[in-house]
């Protein structure tokens, strides 16, 4: 795949193909000549490492017309709501202002591909591609 | 002259689109699907053998087992009584969708009423790749040590059952399972907890009612 050796292979690559795909995906269906920037969008509870993925991206992306673009990451942190007395908090075992144990995690989940910034195909006043 | 394309799709959803059509093949054949998770030596096979030793005399259990290499695992699961399928991963750290769908073709699925899947032992990837089960479990161990619910968030969020093996290991293990059972009601709370330990059978009658309930569940076709 893509000239790697399988047992080289980690969570980050499998992860950074399939944003690559999505990318391509998206990309191509706007007429894009050229992607410039992604924006990511990572909860603090999932493991992913973004040097990591930034790595392979640079790797997997050459060729492409993704090839030499910028990732950015959004990292979410963690959040949780007391379902006692309504407080937000950090994560924690029980909530700072009731110490209630019944925390559900309302934000640090996300995984998303968000937007990417992209140029497109220049148009002449024929309306024929440059 | 850039411009700005919305996307807000979540970065393995092409994963979760076959992971959704491999859970529809197990409903089409009526069999109840289980992800087993763990690190390396928690007792995935061990819990496996168990398992089979009381499902099998009752009713059709395969097996796909998740390795980076060898089929140690798969021979002990055919060998305790089960279809068994070996998916060799070549180095990669889980299983995927499509893998599963490779292990879904080796099998006939008709002929199972149960299907468990054996990961890749980690903490960290296969949480993140859904494969089309009904459920996923998790095995926690005693010798592993009672911070893992604080440092592996994203396995201990998204199970459906957890069991925690080698319980007759707790008089010699420095092991807080109040602590421990704690980080899990914060990331998953009230999740449905079994005490076992493989070696003594303590506690397996409770995990192994509860996949027969899930079996149970299942609408067989035709």
């Amino acid at each position: 795949m893509l000239g790697l050796e399988k047992g080289k292979r980690v969570h980050e690559l499998s992860i950074t193909q399939n944003l690559l795909e999505l990318a391509l995906q998206h990309a191509e269906g706007a007429g894009a000549r050229r992607v410039t920037d992604l924006n990511l969008v990572i909860g603090d509870l999932s493991s992913l490492l973004d040097e990591c993925v930034q790595f392979y991206w640079d790797m997997l992306s050459e060729g492409t017309i993704a090839a030499g673009s910028r990732l950015h990451f959004r990292r979410v942190p963690v959040q949780m709501h007391c379902q006692d007395c309504g407080a937000d908090c950090d994560l924690a075992g029980t909530c700072p202002r009731c110490g209630g144990a019944r925390l559900q995690v309302t934000a640090g989940d996300e995984f998303y591909l968000d937007s990417i910034d992209i140029e497109q195909e220049p148009v002449t006043a024929s309306g024929a591609l440059a | 002259m850039t411009q700005r394309i919305a996307v807000v799709e979540k970065i393995l959803g092409a994963n979760e689109r076959l992971a959704e059509e491999n859970r529809r093949r197990l409903d089409r054949a009526g069999v109840f699907g289980l992800n087993l998770m763990a690190s390396p030596g928690a007792g995935k096979t061990s819990l496996i053998e168990r398992t089979l030793a009381a499902l099998v005399p009752e009713m059709r259990v395969g097996v796909i087992d998740g390795d980076i290499a060898t089929s140690i695992d798969a021979d002990r699961a055919a060998a305790a009584g089960a279809t068994a399928v070996q998916i060799n991963t070549g180095g990669e750290c889980h299983l995927d969708a499509t893998m599963l769908q490779g292990g879904l073709d080796s099998l006939d699925l008709e002929a199972l009423d149960l299907l468990l899947v054996e990961n890749v032992g980690n903490l960290i990837c296969p949480a993140a790749f859904a494969l089309g089960t009904h459920q996923s479990a998790l095995i926690a161990s005693i010798p592993e040590g009672d911070d893992k619910p604080y440092k592996y968030p994203t396995m201990y969020r998204g199970v459906n059952a957890l069991v925690i093996n080698k319980i007759d290991l707790l008089p010699y293990v420095p092991f807080d399972l109040a602590y421990f059972r704690r980080g899990v009601e914060l990331l998953n709370p009230g999740l449905l907890t079994f005490e076992v330990s493989c070696r003594t059978v303590e506690g397996l009658e409770a995990w192994v009612d509860w996949l027969r309930r899930q079996v149970g569940s299942v609408e067989k076709p035709g």
